[in-house]
């Protein structure tokens, strides 16, 4: 009674779609086209979780507060990877000015010789 | 209001309508939580592999695409039973509960078993896994061993995951079988649910982001 019953028929065209998207990026992963390759991947696993959250996870006949969660989680989960993104890879734009590399403690230590290369 | 329904209204409650979203939205708060822990892993894997795309692209050449493809639909199968036991549970249909159930069941053991016999087995006994077997000697040796460290925390932090899903399931096959759920008391059922399709959604970008790297033209 308290919540929406969904047609049967519409979770097998889901599963169906859903099916059809993991042969088609398992496929498109064959095609060369450069860096495109990823973004393609990600745009169609979106595509797919979307279906999931949409229709299996009801978000369709959710109410707005479990909307309010769910796009919130997804906010949160957007500045945790590009704000650490924006650090990471702006690093490098500017250099340590002369001196800057000393601390109170001294020298920063060198890295190991078998340290990952930068 | 029929006394069962009186009986699977808690007293803190107004109506079944408010126990439900009440139900619903402690259960999305959780999984929002639960989107921060993967969260951090997935952030991790952005950097590692911006910064060694050489290394992840070859680690992830390693790696077995069809293997991954089936285990990917295995578990897309998986949510369809599990949305259909929800459905079951909320249309009172004890039978069509309790398959749909074994079902989900099942084909949640098949995605372990597959990963852990095809996948990790074969990846340790070929000298893969950091920390354990990690004989591998190739260009990018230093980031083709952290590709394998994400690849193992990341699957192996999902399977855990499903492990917990299979436990869950198997508590509530025990209380279906003995017709604990039906129209106005299947909360519990759709909560799980809930949980084994998040569970299904991080698997979606583990699955392009692991095994596809780089392409395999």
């Amino acid at each position: 009674m308290s919540a929406h019953v969904v047609p049967q028929k519409l979770y097998f065209i889901i599963f169906a779609a859903l099916l059809a998207m993991t042969a088609l990026t398992t496929g498109m992963a064959y095609v060369d086209l450069g860096k495109w390759n990823t973004v393609v991947a990600l745009v169609i696993a979106c595509c797919k979780a979307t279906l999931v959250v949409l229709f299996f996870m009801h978000w369709k006949w959710s109410t707005h507060l479990v909307r309010v969660v769910i796009v919130s989680a997804l906010l949160w989960l957007a500045i945790l990877i590009s704000l650490t993104c924006t650090d990471f890879f702006s690093r490098h734009w500017t250099p340590v000015p002369q001196g800057w590399g000393e601390t109170s403690l001294g020298n920063p230590p060198a890295p190991p010789a078998n340290a990952l290369p930068r | 209001m029929s006394d069962h329904a009186a009986s699977a209204l808690a007293h803190q409650f107004e109506d079944l309508d408010q126990q439900h979203e009440a139900a619903s939205f402690g259960m999305w708060i959780f999984l929002a939580t639960e989107v921060m822990f993967f969260g951090g892993l997935f952030a991790g894997y952005t950097i590692y592999r911006n910064l060694y795309q050489p290394g992840f692209a070859a680690g992830s050449h390693m790696l077995n695409v069809t293997i991954g493809a089936i285990n990917t639909a295995v578990l897309i199968g998986s949510s369809l039973t599990m949305a259909l036991a929800v459905r079951a549970a909320q249309t009172g249909k004890r039978n069509a509960l309790v398959t749909f159930l074994i079902l989900t069941i099942l084909l949640g053991l098949a995605f372990i078993l597959i990963k852990l016999t095809l996948e990790w087995r074969h990846d340790y006994v070929e000298g893969l896994a950091p920390g354990l077997n990690f004989t591998f000697a190739g260009a990018h040796a230093k980031s083709v061993e952290l590709f394998f460290f994400f690849y193992f925390t990341m699957t192996g932090v999902h399977a855990a995951h499903m492990v917990v899903g299979v436990g869950i399931l198997s508590y509530l096959l025990v209380q279906a079988w003995r017709g604990k759920y039906g129209p106005d008391r299947f909360n519990m059922v759709e909560g799980t649910g809930l949980y084994w399709h998040f569970v299904d959604i991080v698997w979606i970008f583990l699955f392009p982001l692991l095994y596809l790297i780089g392409g395999r033209y």
